[in-house]
């Protein structure tokens, strides 16, 4: 969780938004896995999400879908995420690293064996995508005192007073969710997240970061005008999608990556 | 005290509850919130009373099967004919319910997922009554499974997508049903067709189907005397099972039995007996039981019926089983195509093969109950969709 604060003060310090990147693990392989993110920091992404892969990923586009169904076929599970997690702690011992997945997979490992493994993981925060602020309060608490953030979303639809009830159950970061929609949704009205980041951030002490939807620089750069962070996910899922080598697979990461996080003024 | 489950949140117990993204949250508080003043209105009571009576043809009566009781040699068993409603099951219970209910929101679209396709068709026929758009979500392996269905549905205007993630079946439909209701959330009323799904699904789909249960009960009382010994229904998702349940809940002397699908056997993988064979967990917005693998992925089902091919279970089954008041058993594809026979050949009624299964443990309860008790079985459909599948599996050319 510290690792978090510390890299969006940095960011701030620098006068730019914190770039946030997802991979699904296990996807392309589970070989390239680590490769991929390690490229990812190495092509400026400050903030590490990991995608825990489910069978009915509901929120999530046919990209992302694809993805996590691949990921399965290749062996990849909760126990393989959290692996994935503590090898990457070892070589990048300051990015934060955030786990993004469902709530099944979690509860059929075990809560306290997920919060206990997820420590000893560095992992810094944990994002339910099926766990709204009406469930899970004792899940939260329980992260909370592990030191893991619980990621919160909070949606276009989402109104002023829950808005409220929401970002008060999370830490880390709030996740706005760009678009009425599923992840990789092409129908970003970039003006209109803008008027509502900036409305949340009246609510919240929390850095806000948006997600969904957003694939090009010009995108991200709009909206790190008014955003703490930008989060890109499915556009480089596809980018990797088909990679076999190593090489293939860092070289589709820089392509998508680097473009990004020069538009957020990123200083390699 | 008098059952009044769920609470306001959705719980029936630690099941049930509202497990989904974020911007769905709103639109189901919105449907809760409009549910909730529907269920309170006379007039929308009065209108929904009204088309039971002449768009289904409600009530359905209670028939009792005389042949098949003597077969058997033991309880009666009383048929409840649901296969005799508009569309030819009980699932337009519900979404005439649920479509008025989007008539009152103003919502101009309607999607629904479907498995065997009588949800879809249920739903394409009030869709096409009220002029509203129509997209029913239908896994690619089901569409090829039921293409009547399918055929019927576009007749009747709807747009049939095919699914083709995961397992093409049931539960990827409704995962793209979902998908599709965040990114067109302000125009479009989802009606789900059974009672999983996040709050106020569950709650909204059975009161819709209890209806079943009211009429029985009545029926029973006043041809009987009393009220059934056992009731007997099938379970998918378990609508027409909780409302066949429900209006007998609080009748302690009423035993009841929802009979899930074994499949090719429950010490197999291929079944759907998510509450005799499956564990707690969380899948389409809720906490229920359901089939899973040691890493939490939803598994793949089988059954010889479509309609309980489905991998979850209602919460209120869930909670009906852990407090005993329930009891789930499973029946094989075996079972349920003999007992589809012996109906058939016995009373010249044709069963749903979902509804097969629930005959199919009738016929075993008959017997241990014995003589002078009575079962009543929901005979949720017919089994005109069934009997290309019949004739395949027993390897005749139509």
């Amino acid at each position: 969780m510290k690792r978090l604060q510390q890299t969006f003060d940095r960011c701030r310090q620098q006068k730019r938004a914190a770039l946030v990147g997802y991979m699904c693990a296990g996807h392309p392989s589970q070989q390239l896995t680590l490769p991929v993110l390690d490229e990812m920091v190495a092509s400026g992404v400050d903030i590490i999400e990991i995608g825990v892969p489910f069978s009915d990923p509901m929120a999530d586009g046919p990209v992302i879908q694809r993805a996590s169904e691949q990921a399965i076929d290749n062996g990849m599970n909760m126990q393989g995420v959290l692996a994935v997690a503590k090898q990457f702690r070892a070589v990048h011992p300051d990015v934060p690293v955030v786990l993004m997945g469902y709530l099944n997979p979690l509860l059929r490992f075990g809560t306290q064996r997920f919060i206990e493994t997820a420590t000893a993981s560095g992992v810094d925060g944990v994002l339910l995508v099926d766990l709204p602020v009406e469930e899970g309060r004792e899940l939260r608490l329980s992260l909370q005192q592990a030191q893991i953030a619980p990621i919160m979303l909070v949606a276009p639809t989402t109104g002023v007073t829950r808005v409220a009830q929401v970002v008060d159950s999370a830490a880390g970061f709030v996740y706005f969710i760009s678009v009425k929609g599923i992840t990789g949704s092409g129908r970003l009205d970039v003006d209109d997240v803008q008027s509502r980041v900036e409305q949340l951030k009246d609510t919240t002490g929390l850095p806000v970061a948006v997600g969904f939807g957003v694939s090009t620089p010009e995108q991200a750069g709009a909206l790190a005008q008014v955003a703490d962070g930008v989060v890109v996910g499915s556009a480089l899922v596809a980018a990797i999608d088909g990679a076999g080598t190593e090489v293939d697979a860092r070289a589709a990461v820089r392509a998508t990556m680097k473009p990004l996080a020069d538009a957020l003024g990123k200083v390699h | 005290m008098p059952y009044t489950l769920p609470d306001a949140e959705g719980h029936f117990g630690e099941f049930g509850g509202i497990y989904v993204a974020e911007t769905l949250i709103p639109a189901l508080r919105e449907l809760q919130e409009c549910y909730l003043q529907c269920r309170n209105d006379q007039n929308f009571q009065a209108e929904l009373d009204a088309d039971y009576q002449d768009y289904i043809g409600r009530p359905s009566p209670i028939y009792l099967a005389q042949r098949l009781t003597a077969q058997v040699g033991g309880a009666n068993i009383w048929l409840k004919r649901e296969d005799l409603n508009h569309t030819g099951a009980h699932k337009i219970n519900n979404t005439v319910g649920q479509a008025l209910v989007a008539k009152r929101m103003g919502k101009t679209r309607l999607i629904a997922e479907t498995g065997a396709g009588q949800h879809g068709v249920a739903s394409a026929t009030v869709a096409a009554r009220l002029g509203l758009e129509c997209v029913v979500y239908m896994g690619e392996t089901d569409i090829q499974r039921q293409a009547i269905n399918v055929f019927r549905m576009r007749l009747l205007g709807a747009k049939v997508v095919p699914v083709t993630s995961g397992s093409k079946t049931l539960k990827d439909a409704l995962n793209e049903a979902l998908r599709d209701w965040v990114t067109n959330v302000d125009n479009t009323f989802y009606i789900i067709g059974t009672v999983a799904g996040p709050h106020p699904y569950p709650m909204m789909v059975r009161d819709f189907n209890a209806v079943i249960g009211r009429e029985a009960r009545q029926q029973m009382l006043e041809r009987c005397g009393k009220l059934p010994d056992a009731v007997v229904a099938c379970v998918g998702g378990g609508s027409n099972a909780i409302g066949l349940f429900h209006p007998f809940i609080d009748d302690d002397e009423v035993a009841m039995y929802g009979v899930e699908a074994a499949g090719h056997g429950l010490n197999t993988d291929e079944h759907a007996a998510s509450l005799v064979a499956g564990r707690p967990g969380v899948l389409h917005g809720n906490r229920t039981y359901i089939l899973d693998d040691e890493a939490g992925q939803i598994r793949e089902t089988h059954s010889i019926s479509a309609g309980l091919d489905y991998p979850g279970v209602g919460p209120e089954h869930a909670w009906l089983k852990d407090s005993g008041r329930a009891n789930y058993v499973g029946i094989d594809d075996d079972e349920a195509l003999a007992a589809f026979h012996q109906l058939t050949r016995a009373e010249g009624i044709m069963p749903a093969l979902e509804s097969s299964h629930a005959v199919a443990y009738a016929l075993k309860l008959a017997k241990q109950l014995g003589p002078d008790k009575d079962i009543l079985v929901n005979l949720s459909g017919r089994g005109d969709k069934d009997v290309h599948t019949v004739a395949e599996i027993e390897g005749i050319e139509v």
